[in-house]
């Protein structure tokens, strides 16, 4: 790698040049979103075809798996910026954990509620304490865990290294919730979608789902970015360049 | 086309409940969370603001 390639990637590593870069980056990612919930939309109500055992409910797959897919995802990138925050003492990246986080835990509670709401009518019951939902809920606790902790501690930078500790801690249940359906015998039923084996569903339905699983991720992406926007200003709200911004000076 | 009419549409087969209960509070979070982000924006950008008209006023 040459020098200049080295400096250019440090260059969108501080919160002065990354601010304005996401500002230019959010309505971006705000399109991408919707063109992905109206086609995944579309497809999840009148394209995919009425489920032969589960009649409409099944419909809630739409979003329940997605939510879950990102409420797993967004932690592993949560963590993985809290832990360069830790490792390399980068302002951003702490930042950009912070941001994560809500959006993390939006994403988990809403794995949870849809489950609830989809287990009743097929299984009878909102709540079992099996593996996959268990592990779940101590996703969600990870995130309330890490969102509390971090607003306990004044100091910003104290924060995001207690922060980065527990995200890195916690990273030990995002495959114990991924593998859960496999290990232990759960109501849960088993992954419909898996990197080793054919989709066990219909290819209407699938597409639905991987879409609805983009959409998902560009709203979660455009809504960090709008909250690392923030942080930053809040954090660096004691610097020249926060000063000098256009929408501050005016 | 899988709906014969709106009413359909709205009940889901007996599913209404389950199905607009997870779309909904899913629409309502995503529809909240970015307002609360950009607000949280705006509101230090009030404060940055009147900092620096302080310090202008300051000065003079």
């Amino acid at each position: 790698m040459s020098n200049n390639k080295i400096i250019h990637w440090f260059k969108y590593g501080s919160p002065q040049s990354f601010y304005p870069l996401a500002g230019k980056m959010i309505p971006w990612f705000w399109v991408l979103a919707t063109i992905f919930f109206v086609i995944g939309l579309y497809i999840s109500f009148f394209l995919a075809p009425t489920d032969f055992q589960q009649g409409e409910g099944y419909r809630i797959i739409f979003i329940h798996v997605p939510a879950a897919w990102m409420s797993m995802f967004i932690y592993l990138v949560m963590a993985f910026w809290a832990g360069l925050g830790l490792a390399l003492n980068t302002r951003l990246s702490s930042m950009m954990a912070q941001a994560l986080a809500p959006t993390g835990a939006i994403m988990a509670f809403l794995s949870l509620w849809t489950g609830a709401l989809w287990g009743k009518p097929m299984w009878g019951a909102w709540w079992v304490w099996d593996a996959r939902l268990t592990s779940a809920l101590i996703l969600f606790f990870l995130y309330i865990g890490f969102i509390a902790l971090q607003a306990a501690i004044d100091d910003a930078r104290r924060a995001d290294k207690a922060g980065a500790i527990l995200a890195l801690v916690g990273v030990v249940n995002v495959p114990i919730i991924y593998f859960s359906v496999k290990w232990w015998n759960t109501l849960h039923q088993g992954a419909s979608v898996s990197l080793t084996k054919a989709p066990s569903m219909a290819a209407i339905m699938l597409w639905g789902m991987l879409i609805m699983a983009l959409a998902f991720w560009m709203y979660s992406i455009a809504v960090a970015l709008t909250r690392v926007r923030a942080i930053i200003l809040e954090r660096e709200a004691h610097t020249e360049w926060v000063k000098e911004l256009p929408e501050v000076k005016q | 086309m899988n709906w014969e009419s709106p009413a359909a549409f709205f009940a889901m087969g007996g599913y209404g409940f389950y199905v607009w209960g997870s779309f909904g509070v899913c629409a309502l979070l995503m529809i909240a969370e970015p307002i609360l982000a950009s607000r949280r924006r705006k509101d230090i950008l009030r404060s940055l603001r009147r900092e620096s008209l302080a310090e202008t006023l300051e000065k003079q």
